[in-house]
């Protein structure tokens, strides 16, 4: 049987729970406590399992770890891995975003960061290169800052060179020669926030995904608005009929099936909790023509927001869903959300999670096993304590 | 000469475990060519303090003698003979 592994970063620390069956959870001790954790990429290409953690300290400044051991052993490059040149007089601030891209580009892992940059590696996460095209863009003095701070939080690679990124603010970005050239495309994305008729680029979008079978087809939820693309970004249309809001941060695809994704309304900007103060997911089965509220063994009241990456799915069958929440509580679904139970309560607010079903090959240099073969390893709650 | 370095436990860890060190250095140092003296021995402590434009991180605090250096001349601030020189992190987090 397969294990499932779900990866939990909050704000003081990581944690790593597994299932076989995705119902009951097995939790670790936390990882880099004290230490904030707001990306998770993990990468099951090419037979391995490397788990790539942006950290943050408030004190020490932000950082990106990996763990080629499912946490027993974590490797930062010493010289880091993601380091601003020195002619952009620039430093990181924080790591939103690390993304494996497809199997046909292994070693390709990209990330989005503050202040708004993305990032490309060849290496598997080792090392990034910054976008120059982006991070030189003309549009970068008028970009602002979200709440959280001015970040390229969404990277979503496609095929052929293509890539989208979103970001608070500035919207939606797509270069289409791998990196190179960067164009607005926020085509009937609001901006209500700011007067008169939407802008080409100054929308806060706040979550982009690729529809699993149209690479054409994305779908963004908005600072108010969920949208839909048909025409790689070109131009979107609204696909919030039906939805008890058009505000939040989520927006998941199936990675499989054309047309289902899922979001987690909140009430609006001004009132960042669950509509009612019930946290239901909601899932669209026909790319937003019409959504179904999802909340079977989701609680009934729940005043926290569920943040942008604080929510994934699975490549599992049927889809695992993912939702941590703000008041440090982490629901897991087996069955694409029609129902959920409890990963772990009360941990510190939860910043994003990241799910993966390994199978043998992956599960090879697990704990167990480096242990059987007497492989000496530091624990990481000893490196951190 | 020799400077008394004292670091903060949360980053030793980086250091190899210690936590105070003397350091052979130049006359007439200062706190940045002194901290660039410990990032190269101890590369992740050295990004751990200053970001990678040299700057020093909001939240940590060097002190000269008992005298924080921001209230000095910041990283251009001299180190003279057998000093000693507290890296510290801040009161801030939640």
């Amino acid at each position: 049987m397969a294990t499932t592994l779900l990866a939990i970063g909050t704000r003081k620390g990581l944690w790593l729970a597994t299932s076989e069956d995705r119902r009951s959870w097995s939790l670790s001790s936390p990882h880099f406590l004290m230490t904030e954790v707001p990306s998770i990429g993990i990468d099951t290409r090419g037979g391995r399992t490397r788990l790539m953690i942006g950290v943050r300290s408030e004190h020490f400044g932000p950082t990106v770890v990996h763990s080629d051991d499912l946490g027993v052993t974590w490797d930062e490059p010493e010289h880091g891995a993601i380091r601003f040149p020195a002619d952009t007089g620039a430093a990181v601030e924080r790591i939103w975003q690390l993304h494996p891209d497809s199997a046909d580009r292994p070693g390709v892992v990209w990330a989005g960061c503050e202040p708004i940059s993305v990032w490309r590696s060849d290496d598997g996460g080792d090392s990034f290169a910054l976008c120059r095209g982006l991070w030189d863009h003309p549009h970068r003095s008028e970009w602002g800052a979200g709440y959280g701070g001015a970040a390229a939080h969404s990277v979503v690679p496609g095929p052929e060179g293509t890539v989208h990124v979103a970001m608070s603010t500035g919207g939606v970005y797509r270069t289409t020669d791998g990196g190179g050239s960067w164009q607005p495309r926020n085509s009937g994305i609001g901006a209500y926030f700011m007067p008169g008729p939407a802008p080409e680029f100054g929308q806060c979008v706040h979550k982009i995904a690729r529809d699993a079978v149209d690479p054409r087809r994305l779908y963004a939820q908005n600072h108010h608005g969920v949208y839909r693309s048909d025409d790689d970004g070109d131009s979107w249309t609204s696909i919030a009929d039906g939805l008890p809001s058009d505000f939040g941060f989520v927006m998941l695809a199936h990675p499989r099936r054309a047309g289902t994704v899922w979001v987690v309304p909140l009430v609006a900007d001004g009132e960042r909790i669950p509509p009612g103060g019930e946290l239901a997911v909601h899932r669209s089965d026909d790319a937003g023509s019409s959504w179904r509220r999802l909340a079977d063994g989701l609680p009934a009241h729940e005043y926290n927001a569920v943040l942008r990456d604080a929510a994934c799915v699975d490549a599992g069958d049927p889809v695992g869903v993912y939702v941590g929440t703000r008041g440090g509580e982490v629901y897991a679904s087996a069955d694409e959300g029609e129902s959920f139970g409890t990963v772990a309560s009360h941990l510190p607010d939860v910043l994003c999670v990241r799910a993966a079903v390994l199978g043998a090959t992956e599960l090879a240099r697990s704990p167990e096993d480096r242990a059987r073969s007497g492989a000496s390893a530091t624990s990481a709650s000893e490196e951190d304590s | 000469m020799t400077v008394q370095v004292l670091l903060p436990r949360l980053l030793a860890e980086c250091t190899g475990g210690r936590t105070s060190m003397a350091l052979d250095v130049p006359a007439r140092t200062t706190v940045d060519a002194l901290l660039d003296v410990l990032a190269a021995e101890h590369p992740v402590f050295g990004r751990r303090v200053r970001d990678e434009t040299g700057a020093l991180r909001r939240h940590v605090n060097v002190y000269v003698d008992g005298e924080e250096v921001r209230r000095l001349s910041g990283l251009d601030t001299p180190v003279p003979a057998d000093a000693e020189v507290m890296v510290v992190q801040s009161v801030a987090g939640g």
